[in-house]
């Protein structure tokens, strides 16, 4: 009895780091660099339930701020992240609030 | 042999010397007759009294916190910029600092910042630039420095005949767009100057620079031209703006516009560079192109007069 109890509590473990493990970093998310005051791509296409992860690579900071107040990063220095995970069709356009020619767009696609 | 002609004798004859002696003395006299009451030989301290205005500092873009290989140390060149202000031969009335103190808008950066301005023992005047704003709330640099302000941070006051604004336009940023006023800052500016003499010696200061300097870098204010309408009737208008990392200076009619060095780091002149961001020089370069800048109204002049100081050189 004991050791059936063991085998099905090291088969969870497994089962649940296994699960852990895969959490973190989904396959889908979608990346937008920032750098040289521009973001890239400009224009990213996803689906919906899909998260796009910001990293400023450039040597000043910025923000990320959608123009209908959708979304918002507080300021992102060198190397910091923000992410957003989109759940509704549209398209979202965007701009750093500290340099506003600085702009992009993400356009979110139902998932059919 | 031929006579030497003495009156002819590099370009500058006997004659044409006398002429001028004549002229000169016809000069002190007219002096005289304009109503200065000293004899001639004082005419130099009657020169000097006239001579009496105002000077004071213009620094800006000090971004304390900033240490990336631009400069890594941005509060010890701030701290040489004090020094520099320091040993400036005639002690200024006070100080304008055109924006980003801060880099990020952290308490420890206005600390520090605070703390190093402080040694040059003058009065110190602020707008903000965008990288002041970043705090939660953007509260740190109104509780520091905005305290009797109007709105975002905007206040003028009087210095020795000089009327002295302080806009802030860098709030309500739109995509694409460039620095932004507003429409109540506007109406405020409309008042504040609507009654005052046409003779008053105006000196506007903001951070972003209120004639378009770069559209396609955002270096420009896109309702700046409204304020400026304000001031078209003013025999004398400075406009003191930061932002940009570098000098430009420009006349137009009635107004002078300059831009002040950094005392951080240089950013390129546009069209230069792919973008507007920090310009890493050589490390024995770098106090050449940062600076402070002195501003100097002598009463009967138009123009102020404005002297960039570089750090070093």
């Amino acid at each position: 009895m004991r050791r059936l109890f063991l085998a099905a509590a090291l088969m969870t473990a497994c089962l649940l780091s296994i699960a852990l493990l895969a959490s973190p970093a989904f396959a889908s998310d979608k990346s937008v660099t920032i750098d040289n005051f521009t973001f890239n791509p400009q224009r990213l296409t996803i689906k919906a339930g899909t998260t796009v992860i910001w990293t400023n690579q450039d040597d000043i900071p910025h923000t990320v701020a959608s123009t209908t107040k959708a979304f918002k990063s507080k300021v992102l220095d060198t190397d910091d992240k923000f992410s957003f995970t989109f759940t509704t069709p549209g398209e979202y356009a965007y701009f750093c609030s500290l340099h506003p020619h600085m702009t992009g767009t993400i356009v979110v696609e139902a998932v059919n | 042999m031929t006579d030497f002609d003495h009156d002819k004798m590099d370009g500058l004859s006997r004659r044409k010397v006398l002429e001028c002696m004549t002229w000169a003395g016809t000069g002190v006299l007219w002096t005289i007759a304009g109503g200065v009451p000293y004899a001639t030989g004082l005419i130099g301290e009657a020169e000097a009294k006239q001579a009496k205005g105002l000077t004071f500092l213009q620094i800006s873009d000090s971004h304390v916190g900033f240490n990336k290989p631009a400069n890594p140390n941005a509060l010890g060149t701030l701290e040489e910029a004090i020094n520099k202000a320091k040993a400036l031969p005639v002690k200024p009335s006070f100080m304008i600092h055109t924006g980003d103190i801060s880099h990020l808008s952290k308490e420890q950066e206005f600390d520090d910042a605070d703390h190093m301005i402080s040694q040059a023992r003058l009065d110190v005047r602020y707008v903000p630039g965008e990288h002041d704003f970043l705090d939660e709330g953007a509260k740190l640099y109104r509780e520091r420095y905005g305290r009797g302000a109007k709105g975002h941070g905007w206040y003028s006051f009087d210095a020795n005949g000089v009327h002295f604004i302080g806009l802030v336009n860098v709030v309500d940023l739109k995509a694409g767009g460039l620095g932004n006023l507003g429409a109540d800052q506007l109406k405020w500016l409309e008042d504040d100057v609507k009654h005052r003499s046409a003779s008053t010696p105006i000196v506007v200061f903001a951070h972003i620079p209120l004639w378009t300097v770069s559209a396609e870098w955002g270096w420009g204010t896109e309702d700046g031209a409204q304020a400026l309408a304000y001031l078209k009737r003013f025999g004398s208008v400075t406009v003191l703006n930061g932002h940009i990392h570098q000098v430009m200076q420009k006349v137009e009619g009635n107004v002078t516009f300059h831009t002040a060095r950094s005392t951080a780091f240089p950013q390129p002149a546009p069209g230069t560079a792919p973008s507007p961001g920090p310009m890493k020089v050589p490390d024995d370069k770098l106090r050449t192109v940062l600076g402070i800048a002195s501003v100097t109204f002598k009463r009967g002049n138009k123009r102020l007069a404005i002297i960039d100081t570089p750090l070093q050189g």
